[in-house]
């Protein structure tokens, strides 16, 4: 999957990434406070976090299995949701626990929708969409029968309320768990597909669908994996982001499309793609909302327009989508 | 995605159906134009309301049916051109001609920009690629409150009065949303049988076969994204005049899908198929909407149920049976 080519195009494009942030963080700071920008420059990371997150387990689904699986922001919220009701329900449980639980939730959840739902529709790919589609619609809407229309707060863990003093400066100490975490995962999913045996299945799949069969790898087993694998790592995701941006209505359709964005960005079925269209869209969303809240979403187009328009399969990508 | 093939029937048999054809057309519109005589306000708010559904429907179907270009960002035009017209009329101090004017200019010619985008990619690609984009108008007429009121939505927006004739009445402004969808629905159906039309099917199942020919899909392509684009500013300029009012909603994913689902539910590629669908959906909705508020769920469901049960369409699915009766009785 790598080649030199991609090592030099991730190069550049952290290097632009950083300029970016480089050039948003010290407008800001010259215009309101360094303080100021150093919680939005932390806030862009957390957001690129959260999204590589659910952008990479959703670009994964679809370089396997060539589906756009539109349910991955209900996947999100769901997580959220279960989430919040579980350390709600149960006293002394941490979040790292209701993380692990409302991810494989999650995670049994979406294997049985690809099992039964999605199975039925191989070879009918706008099908398969539209399913997605009314699966998205279907858990929102029970995700607002069963937990209403207040949004429902996810409690920081105590250990990482009081934010860190460096420099003279205040860090929210669970803005940088938030991107270790999602550091680590990046780091887990590129192992896992580098170096596991099972990540060589993964990859011969993406690469030659009909040869990955031919040769005896078990593909239909590995879609029900990586599927799961990805509503998984989204909805601990949801619970990751709990803290930050808690369980309500609507957090899917505000997920959705900025994880849409960042794979369009990055190229679909690429992790690095995912990684650094993540960490991009963070930035230019947080330090566009700071600065122009109006206008926010329209500083969205510009990325994917300029992408677009010089390299259609996304940044990373390496097939048309 | 069928292909009509009349090739092994023969000229009479042609000329019957065709006969048989214009009699139904004929006998629809005659039932739609007395309809307003026999039913009261409800019913003939509901028909308009298909109405509108309906011209929406079939300008996407353009692209999904005919250029097997699935849009999943349609609501972009309908809520973009009501958005304009609505504010052109409150806001801006313009009269109601020039405002649809100006909506449905600006309607098109941002149709032609997102098809610049959108095509660079196809299938699935296409699909995020709209979405992804009508879900940011959407923030933006959430967030930019400062022009589009955010969640309160624009209101204020009135009927215009056309020849002088007031359309507040129910039965009035549904003889106006009829006249549209007439107008529409020929034009739309003259597009798609033109050599135009052909061509358009043929980039849908041939595309490197078209190109080889010397057609121009990507122009072939744009073309039509616009075209929809601007009868999908229409449906949205009938939109605002018939609630008087717009919402970021009309933005949402759940408006594209809602139209979408006439389209795959009525069967894509038929020019009846989204008038069913719509009749469909809007049926559903307004009669769901009073006893359950589950809205949302029972399109969700009603998704499952169409792609996995029925997904050649109502009207395909009719016309099958109804071709294997004739078959039948010969």
């Amino acid at each position: 999957m790598q080649s030199g080519n991609t090592l030099t195009r991730t190069v550049l494009a952290l290097v632009a990434v950083l300029l970016i942030g480089a050039a948003g963080f010290s407008y800001v700071s010259s215009i309101r406070s360094p303080q100021f920008a150093v919680i939005q420059a932390l806030n862009s990371l957390a957001l690129g976090g959260l999204l590589f997150l659910l952008a990479s387990g959703f670009s994964l689904i679809f370089g396997l299995m060539r589906l756009a699986n539109l349910t991955h922001g209900a996947f999100f919220m769901l997580g959220a949701y279960i989430g919040a009701n579980i350390l709600r329900s149960y006293d002394g449980v941490n979040l790292w626990f209701a993380m692990i639980g409302a991810g494989i939730a999650v995670a049994v959840f979406g294997g049985l929708l690809e099992r039964f739902v999605l199975r039925q529709l191989s070879s009918n790919s706008l099908g398969q969409v539209l399913v997605t589609l009314g699966m998205s619609f279907i858990v929102a809407d029970a995700c607002l029968m069963i937990w209403g229309g207040d949004p429902i707060p996810v409690p920081t863990p105590a250990a990482f309320q009081s934010p860190l003093r460096v420099a003279g400066f205040m860090f929210p100490t669970y803005r940088l768990v938030v991107v270790l975490c999602a550091v680590a995962a990046a780091i887990g999913l590129y192992l896992l597909l580098e170096r596991t045996r099972l990540g060589a299945m993964i990859r011969a799949g993406v690469d030659d669908m009909q040869m990955a069969r031919a040769v005896g790898i078990p593909v239909s087993k590995l879609f029900t994996a990586v599927f799961m694998l990805g509503a998984g790592i989204a909805g601990a995701a949801g619970v990751l982001g709990g803290p930050i941006m808690s369980a309500y209505p609507g957090l899917d359709a505000d997920m959705l499309p900025l994880a849409l964005i960042v794979v369009i960005l990055g190229g679909v079925g690429s992790l690095i793609g995912a990684f650094v269209g993540s960490f991009i869209i963070g930035f230019i969303y947080t330090f566009g909302t700071a600065l122009l809240p109006d206008l926010a979403y329209v500083i969205l187009f510009l990325p994917m327009i300029v992408v677009i328009a010089f390299r259609p399969q996304g940044l990373f990508g390496r097939m048309s989508a | 995605m069928t292909i009509e093939t009349t090739s092994s029937a023969t000229p009479a048999v042609e000329a019957k159906s065709s006969t048989l054809r214009i009699a139904f057309y004929a006998v629809m519109g005659v039932v739609l134009l007395v309809l307003p005589m026999f039913s009261g306000d409800f019913y003939i708010n509901l028909a308009s309301q298909i109405l509108i559904a309906a011209i929406f429907a079939l300008s996407l179907n353009l692209l999904v049916g005919y250029g097997g270009l699935s849009s999943l960002g349609h609501a972009s035009f309908l809520g973009l051109a009501a958005y304009f017209a609505a504010w052109f009329f409150t806001r801006g101090g313009v009269d109601h001609v020039s405002a649809a004017v100006i909506a449905i200019l600006a309607t098109s010619v941002v149709a032609g920009l997102f098809g610049l985008i959108s095509l660079r990619a196809s299938g699935l690609g296409f699909l995020m690629i709209t979405l992804a984009l009508s879900q940011v108008l959407w923030g933006v007429a959430f967030r930019w409150a400062a022009v589009t009121n955010g969640d309160n939505g624009l209101s204020g927006m009135t009927r215009p009065m056309p020849f002088g004739i007031d359309l507040n009445g129910a039965a009035n402004f549904y003889w106006f949303a009829l006249i549209i969808f007439g107008v529409s629905f020929i034009l739309m159906a003259i597009f798609t049988e033109s050599a135009f039309g052909s061509a358009l099917r043929g980039t849908r199942d041939q595309p490197r076969r078209m190109a080889a020919l010397g057609f121009d899909v990507w122009m072939i392509r744009w073309i039509t994204f616009v075209y929809a684009g601007f009868w999908g500013g229409v449906s949205g300029l009938l939109y605002v005049y018939y609630h008087k009012y717009i919402h970021p909603t009309s933005l949402s994913i759940t408006t594209s899908a809602e139209g979408l689902l006439s389209v795959i539910a009525g069967g894509s590629g038929t020019l009846g198929g989204p008038v069913v669908g719509s009749i469909l959906v809007v049926m559903l909705k307004n009669y769901a909407s009073a006893y359950i508020e589950r809205w949302n769920m029972l399109l969700g469901f009603v998704f499952l149920f169409i792609v996995l049960v029925m997904p050649e369409g109502l009207v395909p699915g009719t016309k099958r049976l109804f071709n294997r009766f004739k078959g039948g009785a010969k």
